[in-house]
Order: C-alpha cells, then structure tokens, then sequence
C-alpha cells in the first residue's frame, strides 16, 4: 500500500477535542482502575474515538542511532535531558549490544494519572496520557509513579526562543514550561493531521510503527503495512511489565536474544 | 518516683520563677544563640529565594532522582513533630506525673516541627505559585492530596494541643507579668487567657478537653505519617512497594520524635537552668521509651530486609545490594551501628545510661534517622526501573543551606516562644506538687515500660 493511502486511512475526521470536560467521565473512570478506550489486543472493537493509538518497536532493526530522539527534541523543542523517547543500550550474556528505545508506554491503567493531585495529567479520548501543563504544580508524584521512566521535569526552560504566538496546550506543549512535567505526547497534533509522529517519521531502519486499535493497522515511514493484531501474534511481541496491570499500550518484538517477557528488564 | 515529683517544686513560686524567667531576664546569650540560628535560617531564605529566581535546577536533582533532600526533610521533620505530640499526648492519657516538666516543651516542638516539616512539600513543589490547584482541582485519589489534608489537620490539632495546657499559664502570665509587660504582650496574655481564673469548673473543662485532644491527636498523627508513607508505597518501586511501610513510618516517627524530645529537653534543660525540675530521672523514663523504639524498629527494618533478600527479587535484590554492599553501604552501616546498635548500649548499660549517655544516644538516633530517611527516599528513585545505569545524586549548596537552615528554625522558633510562653507547665506542676506522694507513685512506672 502506499504511505500516502496510509496516512488516509490513519486520517481521524474529527481532531483533537481541548475541551477538558468531555473527558471527565473517562478520567474518573480510569482512576477507579477500569478500563478506558479499546481493551489491549486490538479487537478492532470501535470505541468513543475514531482512533485509539498505539506503537509498536521493532527490536531486531533498531540500531541505536537515536535518530528518533533526536528528532522528538527537535520536534519539540525539548531540553537535551529531556528524552522523551530514549535509546538504552543494553549487553546480553555474550556481550552483544542491543538497543530498546523507549517512549510513554500510554498506559490504558496509567500510575501517573491516578495520582497527580491537581489532575493536570489525564488521557485523551484516543488513549494517549498528555500534560496540561498550565495546571501542573511540579510535585513530581507522577515521575515517582510511572515504573518505565517516561516523565521527564522541567528543571530549565525550553531551548525555544520566545514567539508571540506561544500557546503550549497539552497536545503540543512548545515551549516547555519550566517547573512542570513534560512527557511523550504521541505527537498527537501530527496523527490527528494524518501524518506520522516525529520519531516514527525519523526511523531510518524502519523499527518503529504507529498503530490503531480501532482499526487493527499499523505502519511505518516506508509505509510497511500490517495487521496489528496478527503481526503481535506471529511475531511474539509482548509489553515491559505485564505483571503491573498498567497495560501498555506499546508493544515490543523481540530479536537479539532478549528474553519474551521476562529478564530484569522486562 | 516521689523524689521526682514534690519535694523540687513543692514551693510553687520556685515553678514560677523558672518558667517566666526566659521571659522576664532572657539573659545576652540568648540574644547570641538567637542571633546565630537566625543568621542560619536567613541564610536557608536566601537559598530558596535563590531556587524560585532559577527554579529546581539549582538543585542536585536529575530526572531519575526527582526527589531528594526536601523529600527526605519533610519526612524526617514531620516525623519528629509526630514524636513530640504522640509522647505527650501518651504520657498525658497514661497520667504519668513525671510528664509535667516535659509536656510543654514536647508540645512546643510538635508545633514547630511540623510548620517546618509542612514546608517541605511546598519547597519541593516545581511550580509553587501554582499551590492553589490543589484547592481548585484537588483530586482525591492522590495521596500528595491526602497528605495535604492530613498535615493541615494535623496542624490544627496540634495547635490546640499546645494551647490548652497553655490557658491557666497565660493566665498566670497575664497576672504576674501584666503589669510590667508592654501594652501588645498584656493585651496578647488577655485575650489568650479567655477569662482563666483557676475555678474548679474552669478546670474541670479544660481537663476535659486536654483528654479529648490527646485522645484525638492520636489516630491523627498515625494517620499523617501513613500518608507520608504511602507517597511512597502507592509506586511500584523497587524499596518503596512495601505493604509495611505506614506502621514502619509511624515507628521510625515516634522514634526519632522521642529522641527529639530527650535533646530538646536535655538543651533547655541546660540552657534555662532547669535542672531543679528535670533530673535524671526522666530522662531515664524517656530513654526506657527510645529503648523499646530503637528495639522495635531495628525488628521492622529486619523484618522488612529479610523477607525481601531472602528472595532477591530483580528489581528489589539490586537494591538490597547497593544499600549493603554497594555505593551505598557506608552510610547504610553508619545509621545500623551509629543509629541502632550504639542508642541500644549507651541506654542498656547502666554506667552510660545518665544524663550525657542519654543525650548523645539521642543525638545518634537523630541524625541516624535523617540518614534512614535519606536512604529511603532517593535510593528507591537512584535505582533504575529500565535497563539503565544507577543514577548518583548529590545535593547542592542551595539544598544543604535549607536543610540546615530549617533544623535551626525548629529551636529558633522554639526559644522565641518560649520568650512569650512560660516553658514549664506552670499549672501541671503545680497540681501535681499537690498530690501526696503516696498517690503520684501508683501510675508512673507503668508508662516507663
């Protein structure tokens, strides 16, 4: 299939609702740990939104260049330790080098949003845990909390130069507030255009995919296609830390002899 | 236990004399000390106007250990404050005569320490200007929102705690110093003493109430440093995911709160001259309650240790591993041998179990328990959760300088008070110098247990 025919399929007619009140449902829902949006394993069940997202990290094609990094700070205008998704490098048993990059896991039961006390964290309609950070106060509890190190603090202030037209909103928070928790936002002000986000878009060796529960279909920059549902079957894909019930919604293929689902890194 | 009571204080101008006098004839040494803990606390002001000018990245924090000393300071203070009210309201309920010199200054010290502990949270937050989200979103499934709830309650209770007991001594201070004192004080002493005349239902009421405070403060300071202890229990990290960790924080509370007691006692004590009134005997009583702690909380932290390296989990092992043989372990050892084993002798053996022995077993249960806090907190964020490298943290001069400075807030503000307040529960020593002899012996011993 073409990337271009994709990205249309990808394309959500209605964008991204700012009004905080149509989640109020939904968040009190997910702090009472049940669950929002489609349930793990793509169902292709349709949900309350047009697209529920997810992502999946091919690990045998990951070469650590770090390329996504770095485009998701440009993206973003993020500060250098602010790694939104992060490459770790990672040794096995016969010294072989192999690389995990890692971004929010958009965790369907999401610690960091239970416990923010000002709920300046929250889940969007299509599953993606974003930030006002017009409402954080930079407690932090949320870093504590989240068990893959997704948050990421402000200690300075974003790289950005000042613009007149600065309005950093929990889709696109540019700049970074300094003093505030900032974190992986799927680049959803790309997906709901129909575009891939940034760290997808900048995977040369094709590792990482952007994924739709709804619809059962992911792909990457080159535009390789699958099933969803059956690509994490045939390939064994599994989740780090299964055992919190946290539920992430990114899922990983295995390859360089690193454990299925087990090992201290899990 | 008579020779405790009567015979030192049977003369009630004696008790007076020596609770107003920091009050009427605060003598240039206190000016002095006055002077240096305040240059201490300015200085610890300066550092955080410092933090709000260039916020959190003054800090030794990073973005693995977001929490460091503050977290560990609102703990460890919070905790002391815990101690403080916990001792006197027990020794109050249990009715153990020998409290009476003691009461004030515990109560004191649990309000005082607690407006510094209260801070810490606040000085921690990376948008402080933002405090009154919680008021407006509040969400109550977060515990950073239970402790707000507990600490300002807490606060409350503990404030009334100390201004009951204070009521007839006001009174006094209104009596004796009215005249003499500027119009602001006497017009402070009158309307603070609500009218005290000393009349039996005067004093039927306000026993009443000091019971029904001491009862209720109680479940509150156990349920405040719950809390605290669920800040971190709430998280699946490796240390803080612990099903022990509220009674284990309650322990290490009262623990170090009635080892802050003994040394804020042992220093006034000194400092006021008031060793007429407080004698060797209580601190023995005092330290028989740090005895029991240290034995108790020694068998928490085993407990806790054992059952978690006996498994070696993944996440767990590695960090039972720093704390006892890695980077860690120096200071790990110090808390076990300076903070535990060394308390245990010095109070155990009957040759250092006086006044000296006592305190410095305080003064290592003190600071052996910041060390624990410490070893809590960042330890438990220092080890990696993704296949990472540990994190080292280091704190900066702008966070030493605030520590500092609020362990030199807590007798500051303590000595200022004691400028205005009579340091002796006037009225309790007083009404036990009353009791006969015979009487007072019956309770006391029980409580030393």
């Amino acid at each position: 299939m073409m990337p271009h025919l994709i990205r249309a399929a990808l394309y959500s007619p209605s964008p991204p609702q700012l009004v905080r009140c149509q989640y109020r449902a939904k968040l009190r829902r997910s702090r009472l740990g049940l669950p929002i949006g489609s349930r793990a394993g793509a169902q292709g069940v349709r949900q309350e939104s047009q697209r529920q997202w997810g992502f999946v990290v091919d690990l045998r094609r990951c070469d650590g260049c770090k390329y996504c990094t770095q485009a998701c700070q440009d993206t973003h205008y993020l500060a250098e330790d602010q790694e939104w998704i992060k490459v770790y490098e990672v040794e096995d048993e016969n010294q072989n080098k192999y690389f995990i990059p890692r971004l929010c896991m958009q965790c369907e039961n999401p610690p960091c949003v239970k416990v923010c006390p000002v709920e300046a964290t929250f889940k969007n309609p299509d599953g993606v845990v974003l930030v006002d950070q017009h409402r954080c106060i930079g407690c932090r509890m949320c870093m504590a909390a989240c068990p893959y190190e997704a948050r990421y603090f402000n200690f300075t202030d974003s790289p950005k130069p000042p613009s007149p037209f600065d309005n950093p909103m929990p889709e696109f928070p540019v700049p970074q507030q300094r003093g505030t928790v900032g974190k992986c936002v799927l680049c959803v002000h790309y997906t709901h255009k129909g575009q891939l986000p940034a760290c997808v878009e900048a995977c040369r060796m094709d590792a990482l995919y952007i994924a739709d529960l709804n619809s059962d279909v992911m792909t990457n920059r080159s535009g390789e296609t699958y099933k969803f549902s059956e690509y994490l079957r045939e390939n064994d894909a599994f989740r780090f830390k299964e055992e919190l019930n946290t539920s992430p919604r990114v899922w990983y293929v295995a390859g360089h002899g690193q454990t299925l689902g087990g090992g201290r890194w899990r | 236990m008579s020779a405790v009571l009567s015979p030192h204080y049977a003369e009630a101008g004696d008790v007076r004399e020596a609770a107003l006098r920091p009050i009427l004839r605060p003598g240039s040494l206190f000016w002095v000390t006055v002077a240096v803990l305040g240059l201490i606390v300015l200085a610890g002001m300066v550092a955080y106007l410092h933090q709000l000018r260039f916020g959190l990245a003054v800090t030794g924090l990073n973005q693995r250990v977001s929490w460091g000393f503050y977290i560990s300071n609102m703990v460890f203070f919070i905790g002391i404050s815990y101690g403080g009210a916990m001792t006197s309201a027990i020794l109050r309920l249990t009715n153990a005569p020998w409290r009476a010199p003691l009461s004030r200054m515990a109560e004191t010290m649990a309000v005082v320490a607690l407006m510094v502990g209260g801070l810490f949270p606040i000085i921690d937050l990376g948008r402080p200007d933002r405090m009154y989200n919680l008021l407006l979103h509040g969400q109550v499934g977060s515990p950073v929102v239970w402790d707000v709830v507990a600490i300002t309650t807490y606060m409350a209770a503990g404030l009334l705690f100390l201004y009951l007991p204070l009521i007839p001594d006001i009174a006094v201070c209104r009596d004796r110093l009215g005249p003499a004192a500027g119009g602001l004080r006497r017009a402070l002493y009158q309307l603070l003493s609500v009218g005290w005349q000393g009349t039996s239902q005067q004093r039927h009421i306000l026993e009443r109430g000091i019971t029904v405070v001491a009862i209720i403060i109680i479940p509150l300071a156990v349920s405040v440093h719950s809390v605290l202890a669920w800040l971190f229990g709430v998280t699946s990290r490796p240390g803080w995911d612990s099903t022990i960790f509220a009674p284990y924080f309650v322990l290490g509370a009262m623990f170090s709160g009635v080892a802050t007691v003994i040394l804020i006692v042992a220093a006034f004590r000194k400092a006021y001259h008031l060793e007429a009134y407080i004698r060797q005997e209580h601190f023995q009583y005092l330290s028989y309650i740090l005895l029991a702690l240290t034995l108790a909380y020694s068998y928490f932290m085993f407990s806790e240790y054992l059952t978690v390296g006996y498994k070696m989990h993944e996440t767990d092992g590695p960090l039972l591993q720093l704390l006892m043989t890695g980077r860690l372990a120096p200071f790990f050892w110090l808390f076990v041998v300076g903070g535990l084993v060394l308390p245990v002798l010095l109070i155990a053996l009957p040759q250092t179990r006086n006044i000296a022995g006592i305190t410095i077993a305080s003064l290592a249960v003190l600071l052996g328990m910041w060390l624990k806090r410490f070893l809590i907190v960042v330890p438990g964020l220092a080890e990696p959760l993704m296949p990472s490298e540990l994190t080292i943290y280091w704190p900066s001069r702008v966070e030493v300088a605030i520590t500092l400075a609020a362990a030199a807030a807590i007798p500051l503000m303590m000595m200022l008070f004691f400028r205005v307040f009579p340091i002796l529960s006037i009225y309790e020593m007083e009404e036990f110098a009353e009791v006969p002899a015979e009487h007072a012996s019956e309770t006391p011993d029980a409580e030393a247990e």
